[in-house]
């Protein structure tokens, strides 16, 4: 593409690709469409219905009445579903194509554990109370981990099995160190077993604006991101030749990862397998091009969030199933799948 | 030095013994004994070791006489067969699974008995015994999805390492579902269930145990030598005359058994299945499972580790399974940097 071209072979390479392209463009508009769409049943659905003419009324006539709330309500919470599920899916975008690992996911690599136990020490050892208090928390439990489960399983040589084993030990270590602040402090057990499951129900205005620009900052990192992380999809020797700043790029990803899991996990609580089912179901259809993968994981993975969010609401009725055991057990499935395909351990 | 000898009989048998291994075992074993002993003196009215060994053999005074054979001796001979059974149990795994980390607690066995016990305490507010019975049940089951899900044409040891993963994810799930269902009363008590406690154990939940480790560790043993051939590959130790798939049926089901009712009585006490093959394969430095040393080892680690947590906490007792926490999690991640040192992760 650098090399300089005559018009006509322009005019051809410009031909073949725009209408693969304006597929693909096409398709990213029908996500978002799509993505309307559930935002708007996650409006709709829960303990009160709420008929499409209630949720109009609400969401751009609102006068206060009864039904108005519940939307003003659910929109924050769909809001927030959206706004982590983004990170979510981006992050573990980035976590496999910097990997070159398909089983790499935000949850399975520790870093949402990382990030939980950092909270909860916040919550229980410094009496944080604020949601923008113990965000950096959740930031430096995030890099902490993802730092050292890169360094013990993926700096060279890394292998699928060597990755998770390294991010799940981990986990069940600050499981047990989560544990044990559990059964030490009864008031932290009260509040912190919701919060540990993973639950878009604390949304309100303030989470979202504190978390806000941590995600839309990371996500611009992310997209950034895409042409660098194509060639380091090519090997290290080869990206290297083609101009790619290995170091750099690392860097930067892990970066980009971390602070989009930490702000997430700061929100909602670890949520799992989210950024590992997106980025597979989006290869399928786009290739290994990522900057077509991250947009649309950025899309879509919302979309599964907030699906799994009105699943929850709706099998559990007049309750709720957290959104976070939804994605789990949607996602173990989906995981093991993976593992049984043969071709599994290379990407 | 020369550790393996040979003994010859007269009629031309020979067997070929380990000396370093056999000295480990006999040693561990001694360790163990030993600190049940001290374990049994300990607590709100101590009694010094002298007396306690006499009491033991029916000679104490009857105020002794009740404390330890009603009180302290079912609670330490839990101790040492649970550990025991989690030694062996996590041996058999990490040799099947060929990976130091492919023990039951990352599998999510100790997951799946936790889902069991908690359905339990939750939905029905059982008894400590069903709790046991629905430990039991959950980790078999569990078991046997990773073993089935696994499969394809044989089970490999990457593919039963990741397949246990993403069970242990689910089953987590499922968890965290039912504590947050519970009201705090129940939850509070699933918490220290969780958590692996030898609080309050007595006859009754020895003599099962007592029972199955009978069957189980003999069988295991005997099998030892088909696990170490397997170690070396399926195709190598199938022209060696193992028939692979069914010792490793028969493997992994009595190494499940033997977690899931370890879990059924202590709780799912956490990385000793992980750290004692580990600690037992460098103290005999001997290739293959290790399987009795394993088995000792687990057995010391647990009683110490108990005795370390009602000294070190005092009236205010944290259950037995924080301190295997914390002492396995430094063990794991100090295992993680040599293992990925030496590449055999």
């Amino acid at each position: 593409m650098l090399v300089e071209s005559s018009p006509e072979q322009r005019a051809e390479t410009a031909a073949a690709p725009p209408s693969r392209r304006a597929v693909r463009a096409l398709g990213l508009l029908a996500s978002l469409v799509l993505l309307a769409l559930v935002a708007l049943a996650s409006i709709a659905i829960g303990a009160k219905e709420l008929s499409l003419e209630q949720v109009w009324h609400g969401l751009f006539e609102d006068s206060g009445t009864y039904g108005d709330v519940v939307v003003a309500d659910r929109l924050s919470r769909t809001v927030l579903g959206v706004l982590a599920g983004a990170a979510l899916g981006l992050a573990g975008s980035v976590l496999q194509a910097l990997t070159r690992n398909p089983l790499a996911d935000p949850g399975l690599l520790g870093i949402n554990a990382g990030a939980s136990a950092a909270v909860v020490t916040a919550i229980t050892f410094f009496g944080v109370t604020s949601l923008s208090g113990y965000v950096w928390f959740a930031f430096f439990g995030a890099a902490a981990v993802g730092a050292l489960v890169w360094f013990l399983g993926g700096s060279r040589g890394a292998t699928p099995v060597r990755l998770a084993l390294a991010g799940t030990a981990i986990s069940a270590a600050l499981f047990g160190y989560l544990q044990a602040i559990m059964i030490l402090d009864d008031a932290a057990l009260g509040r912190m077993r919701f919060w540990t499951v993973g639950s878009l129900a604390s949304g309100s205005d303030s989470t979202i604006v504190q978390v806000l620009p941590f995600i839309v900052a990371g996500s611009l990192l992310a997209l950034a991101l895409a042409r660098p992380l194509n060639a380091m999809a090519m090997g290290d020797d080869t990206a290297k030749a083609l101009g790619a700043n290995l170091n750099r790029t690392r860097a930067l990803s892990m970066l980009a990862a971390t602070v989009l899991c930490g702000a997430a996990t700061a929100a909602c609580g670890p949520i799992i397998f989210v950024g590992l089912m997106v980025p597979h179901v989006v290869r399928s259809f786009t290739g290994p091009d990522q900057r077509w993968i991250l947009p649309y994981a950025a899309v879509l993975s919302p979309v599964l969030l907030l699906g799994a969010d009105v699943i929850g609401r709706i099998v559990a009725r007049p309750a709720e199933l957290q959104v976070g055991i939804v994605t789990a057990i949607l996602g173990g499935p989906v995981f093991i799948l993976l593992v049984r395909r043969r071709r599994t351990a290379q990407l | 030095m020369k550790t393996n000898r040979a003994v010859r009989s007269p009629g031309g048998l020979s067997v070929r013994l380990d000396v370093r291994a056999l000295t480990v075992v006999v040693v561990l074993l001694l360790t163990a004994l030993t600190a049940s002993v001290v374990l049994i003196g300990t607590g709100d009215f101590p009694i010094p070791a002298g007396d306690v060994l006499r009491t033991l053999v029916g000679e104490g005074n009857a105020g002794q006489e009740f404390i330890v054979t009603e009180l302290r001796l079912p609670r330490v001979l839990v101790g040492l067969l649970v550990g025991a059974s989690l030694g062996l149990g996590g041996a058999l795994f990490q040799s099947i699974s060929r990976n130091p980390l492919g023990s039951p607690d990352v599998l999510g066995l100790g997951q799946g008995a936790t889902a069991g016990a908690l359905t339990v305490i939750v939905l029905f507010s059982g008894t400590a015994g069903q709790v046991a019975l629905g430990a039991l049940a959950g980790g078999l089951v569990t078991g046997f999805a990773i073993y089935a899900l696994a499969w394809k044409r044989g089970v490999h040891g990457y593919r039963l390492v990741l397949v246990g993963i993403g069970v242990s994810a689910i089953v987590t799930a499922v968890n965290g579902y039912l504590l947050t269902k519970s009201d705090i009363v129940d939850a509070a008590r699933a918490v220290v269930w969780m958590t692996g406690s030898l609080d309050g154990r007595d006859w009754d939940q020895v003599w099962p145990l007592l029972a199955l480790c009978a069957v189980l560790v003999p069988l295991v043993l005997a099998h030892g030598r088909g696990l170490r051939m397997l170690e070396m590959g399926d195709d190598v130790s199938y022209a060696l005359g193992v028939r692979v798939e069914r010792v490793r049926l028969l493997l992994m089901l009595s190494a499940v058994l033997l977690t899931a009712s370890a879990t059924a009585a202590a709780g799912p006490v956490s990385f000793v299945a992980l750290t004692a093959p580990q600690l037992a394969r460098r103290l005999t430095r001997a290739p293959g499972p290790n399987l009795a040393a394993s088995l000792c080892m687990g057995a010391a680690l647990l009683v110490t580790a108990d005795w370390v947590s009602q000294r070190a906490f005092g009236a205010e007792q944290l259950p037995v399974g924080v301190v295997t926490g914390v002492l396995g999690g430094v063990y794991l991640l100090w295992l993680l940097v040599t293992e990925r040192r030496a590449g055999r992760i």
